[in-house]
């Protein structure tokens, strides 16, 4: 593969000490993963995916193994270094999109540039350009019970791409969404990868959601099965306006 | 991450619940309110006695005649034992600043037609001292007034007010007592009423001479006012009376005293010491809702925490720091409990002066008792929201984006 690797793992394990016995999670996974990638990441639950998302987020350290993000060793590094990692480089984007609720979209988007120390003109300004982009320009002063699952779990991309991360990582985006807004969310996260150039790795068990992908990992018991690209790739645009074509041919 | 952001986040967390952190807030301000109420009413209480100690005099002895122990013993004043000469006689001892003979009797006075019954005390000039009086006009009688046995008087405010008219100056007017006839030389300032509520300033000074040749007939006095130089000669001063009055008296050492001593500086200070225990004991009191307060406090953010769990774990996946999440949850506490004790501090100066209108009790704010309670309310934010922030800057954000409610 060509092109400098966004994420480079090197045999990483991840063990849980539950008192008197172990659960490996993770047992020696390697990976590259190259700038401007959208991989999905599969597997029934208790493969480890999640685990493996949580490293790869910064979340949590391996117990063993090497990770490269960006070129930079960060196995080692203490819990408030890798705050920082979180807040510079990558998004998050989850299944219950984790918005605040008693304050406004503005504020919730804002959020990750609180903790950056951004000026206020400034993070008032980077919040409405990444609210604009994701099509909610208008909707600053709502509050996200005010809005739809879809609405939300924009507003959750618009703060996962504020900080113009290099890396946004998605757990089940579209988990607690039908399956037209799921679509939606998914052509939201592609035009990211591809107008934005953003690496995108997301977690799902939806096999036509991991089809918008270009590259489809399989674990299973902690270890890789399966990594493969997508053949057939499939464009959330171009599926919206068939699915709107259908409905007009239908009524 | 700078201080004014932390400080938004945290006021957002206070403004999200405002029944609840209002709710909060109630007990701190009580508690505020009612240490600085129990300190005003307790320093009102002992002031008052200090100044009571000072109107009385300071460092003096009060010698009455008549024994104080033994089983022919009366009441004090009912036997006759000390003499002018006692008085002159003490006054003479070392550590000595003044000695004051006192005989007094009861006066009908009269200015024209108005008439009023008062206490006629006779005195030497040294009373003014004493009992540190200020004139409103006129003077003091003299030491030759005394010696002349001369037929003045200086009267009190309230027996000035009761005789003449507010036009007229009393000085140099010729009153009655009890038939006989004096002329007014000073008028006191009032001083109030004293500690068990008698009006000081109904009074009549007349040299004590006057009282026991014209009024009494009598050549004893009742009660010997000794001023000590100082507070730490007092016990040297009394031992000294005493031993004195004892040669003079001829009292074998078999025999009872014909006189008894009371140090009543003692006895006030020993009541502002007891006023003293009340006030710390009210505090303390109050101190106790404070604390039940401050755990208020404690038990909110802790449900803050539980509640705000999914919150924090995303702050922490957008970059916060342990440190950031600390400080949002300890500035949050903190400022419901500074919030509190302001708010607490106005009550409690408001509660203090409803008090003292319609209870009428003596309250006195001390700049003390208002910085005490602020300090004692910020302390309580830092150490009562101190563990609930630690509880939430601790959590881990992967079982806290977890975290079902």
């Amino acid at each position: 593969m060509s092109g400098k690797a966004a994420i480079l793992m090197e045999d990483i394990k991840k063990t849980y000490d539950m008192g008197e016995t172990q659960i490996f999670a993770l047992k020696g996974v390697s990976l590259n993963i190259q700038e401007g990638e959208m991989v999905a990441i599969m597997g029934s639950s208790g493969s480890g995916k999640s685990t493996l998302l949580n490293l790869i987020g910064c979340l949590d350290r391996p117990t063993g193994g090497t990770y490269y993000l960006d070129g930079e060793n960060v196995s080692d590094l203490d819990k408030d270094q890798l705050a920082a990692i979180r807040n510079k480089r990558l998004g998050f984007v989850f299944q219950g999109f984790n918005l605040l609720g008693r304050v406004s979209v503005l504020a919730n988007v804002q959020l990750p540039l609180v903790y950056a120390g951004t000026g206020k003109k400034e993070m008032e300004d980077r919040a409405k350009e990444a609210l604009a982009w994701v099509g909610l320009a208008s909707y600053t002063r709502h509050y996200p019970s005010q809005m739809s699952g879809g609405q939300q779990q924009r507003v959750a991309i618009a703060r996962a791409l504020v900080n113009n991360p290099s890396l946004i990582l998605a757990d089940e985006p579209t988990g607690a969404l039908d399956s037209k807004t799921s679509i939606e969310i998914i052509s939201v996260i592609q035009r990211l990868n591809i107008e934005k150039g953003i690496t995108v790795v997301m977690v799902t068990h939806e096999k036509d959601i991991a089809l918008y992908c270009r590259r489809l990992i399989n674990l299973k018991d902690g270890r890789i099965i399966g990594d493969e690209p997508v053949l057939n790739r499939r464009d959330a645009a171009r599926d919206l306006s068939l699915l709107a074509e259908e409905r007009g041919a239908a009524s | 991450m700078n201080f004014t952001n932390n400080y938004e986040v945290a006021l957002n967390g206070i403004k999200a619940n405002k029944m609840r952190s209002s709710l909060t807030m109630l007990g701190i301000i009580i508690g505020v309110a009612a240490v600085i109420i129990m300190i005003s009413v307790g320093q009102g209480a002992s002031k008052r006695i200090s100044d009571q100690i000072s109107s009385m005099g300071s460092n003096l002895l009060m010698i009455y005649s008549g024994s104080s122990g033994g089983p022919m013993r009366g009441a004090s004043g009912s036997v006759n034992s000390l003499t002018l000469d006692d008085a002159e006689a003490i006054g003479e001892l070392d550590q000595v600043a003044n000695s004051v003979p006192e005989l007094s009797t009861s006066g009908n006075v009269q200015y024209g037609n108005q008439t009023w019954t008062s206490t006629v005390d006779g005195t030497t000039p040294e009373m003014q001292e004493i009992k540190q009086w200020t004139l409103s006009s006129g003077s003091y009688f003299s030491d030759e007034d005394v010696t002349n046995v001369s037929m003045v008087a200086v009267i009190g405010s309230t027996v000035a007010e009761n005789l003449f008219s507010s036009g007229t100056d009393p000085v140099g007017q010729s009153i009655t007592i009890n038939k006989l006839t004096f002329k007014v030389v000073g008028v006191l300032n009032s001083k109030g009423a004293a500690m068990m509520g008698q009006d000081q300033d109904d009074i009549i000074y007349v040299p004590i001479t006057t009282v026991q040749l014209r009024m009494v007939g009598s050549k004893y006095v009742r009660t010997i006012n000794v001023q000590a130089a100082s507070e730490n000669s007092m016990s040297y001063v009394q031992s000294n009376v005493e031993e004195l009055l004892r040669q003079r008296h001829r009292i074998s050492d078999t025999e009872e005293d014909d006189f008894n001593v009371r140090n009543l500086t003692s006895v006030l200070e020993a009541m502002e010491t007891a006023t003293g225990t009340m006030t710390m004991l009210l505090a303390s009191v109050a101190a106790v809702s404070l604390l039940v307060g401050g755990i208020g406090i404690m038990n909110i953010m802790l449900v803050s925490v539980t509640e705000r769990t999914r919150e924090i774990g995303l702050r922490m996946a957008v970059g916060a720091t342990e440190s950031n999440i600390l400080n949002q949850f300890l500035v949050e506490s903190l400022v419901l409990c500074l919030a509190g004790g302001v708010l607490g501090i106005l009550t409690g100066v408001v509660g203090a002066k409803l008090i003292s209108k319609f209870a009428g009790w003596n309250t006195y704010i001390t700049m003390y008792s208002i910085l005490l309670s602020a300090g004692f309310s910020a302390v309580i934010g830092v150490f009562f929201g101190y563990y609930p922030a630690k509880k939430a800057a601790g959590l881990d954000p992967i079982e806290a984006l977890r975290f079902e409610k």
